[in-house]
């Protein structure tokens, strides 16, 4: 009876979308915004990638509501597993010698490309957030690998709220220098270079740093927590 | 045939955001429930992509300075990916310590079998 009632209900919206999307040819021609984006998006905000510059520049206070969102997540998922009572760790195996040496050889590479990835976001593909991600990975390799491993929170919340006040207090110079808040101040520079687009590299630093220790954390909280 | 191949992202996408509507409507797993949020998101993510894709265009980064402003797709719909890929991987961390608090309370992750939630 669900199921078919399910069904029912997924074929309505199933007519839905098509009726949408068949006015919304695939391939047609792009929007003014993203006309005027490509157009003056080097010249105004002298970052290579489009995509970065709508993030970090155009769209930055967007950014901020999201780090902010991926901040609230990560706090509740701590409030939520805070490890009470520990000590009642059930013996788990130990990883093998290829899991064990791998992951000290790749540790320090993964997070040199994370880092690679997020300080050449205005530039390459990637960014801040995937940058992070790339980090948060190398901190579960750790965890995989070595079975009493624990983060440092202590440290870790310290990057996060440091990184986060910097992207606030970039944004809050701009409004003092520039007049807006997150308004790119800072000599655009040469495009192409990797000193270049003021202060999208910047904000994209603190994003990443960021995003790898709150995503490292919501590792550490499914790792740590007794029946995960 | 022909318009189902010329719009294959967009079927691709609603079959995705379909079955996983599908999952979270008829499962009563709380494990599977998250699976089918997760193919929701990852379906509707691919549709915005596919909506601002441009017959012939590349990726808007200007890697080298022959490319032609033409030449690239809309940058705008994935920047909302962008964004909508951490708020996905936010909620999912959400839902997941969530259901770690249930089974540790009911030992069970049949919604069925939980008091109080009903369905």
């Amino acid at each position: 009876m669900r199921k078919f009632v399910s069904v029912i209900l997924l074929g309505f919206i199933a007519a839905g979308f098509f009726f949408a999307l068949s006015d919304i040819p695939f391939g047609d021609d792009r929007m003014g915004v993203a006309k005027y984006y490509i157009e003056n998006g080097i010249a105004q905000t002298g970052a290579v990638n489009i995509v970065t510059s709508v993030v970090v520049n155009y769209r930055a206070l967007d950014t901020l509501g999201e780090v902010t969102v991926l901040f609230v997540a990560s706090l509740g998922l701590g409030a939520l597993l805070y490890p009470g009572n520990r000590g009642v760790d059930e013996e788990k195996q130990r990883a093998s010698l290829i899991v064990r040496t791998g992951a000290r050889i790749l540790f320090p590479l993964i997070l040199l490309f994370g880092a690679y990835i997020f300080v050449h976001g205005h530039l390459t593909p990637g960014g801040g957030f995937q940058g992070g991600a790339v980090i948060a990975s190398a901190f579960l390799l750790q965890y995989l690998a070595h079975r009493h491993y624990q983060l440092d929170r202590r440290q870790f919340s310290l990057v996060e709220s440091g990184s986060g006040a910097a992207f606030v207090l970039v944004g809050l110079l701009g409004l003092a220098v520039g007049g807006y808040f997150l308004n790119n101040f800072i000599g655009k520079g040469v495009p192409y270079s990797l000193f270049s687009a003021g202060v999208i590299p910047i904000l994209y630093v603190a994003i990443g740093l960021k995003v790898g220790a709150e995503l490292a954390g919501i590792v550490a909280g499914l790792m740590e927590s007794r029946s995960g | 045939m022909e318009a189902l191949y010329s719009n294959m992202y967009y079927v691709g996408a609603g079959a995705l955001i379909l079955v996983g509507l599908y999952i979270i409507l008829v499962k009563s797993n709380l494990i599977k429930v998250i699976i089918g949020i997760h193919l929701l998101d990852t379906g509707v993510n691919v549709l915005l992509v596919a909506v601002g894709y441009i017959k012939g265009g590349t990726a808007p980064i200007f890697t080298r300075t022959s490319l032609a402003p033409t030449q690239f797709v809309d940058p705008i719909p994935q920047a909302l990916v962008l964004t909508a890929i951490v708020i996905g991987v936010g909620v999912l961390a959400l839902a997941l310590s969530i259901v770690v608090k249930l089974y540790e309370n009911y030992g069970t992750l049949d919604v069925r079998k939980i008091k109080g939630l009903k369905w």
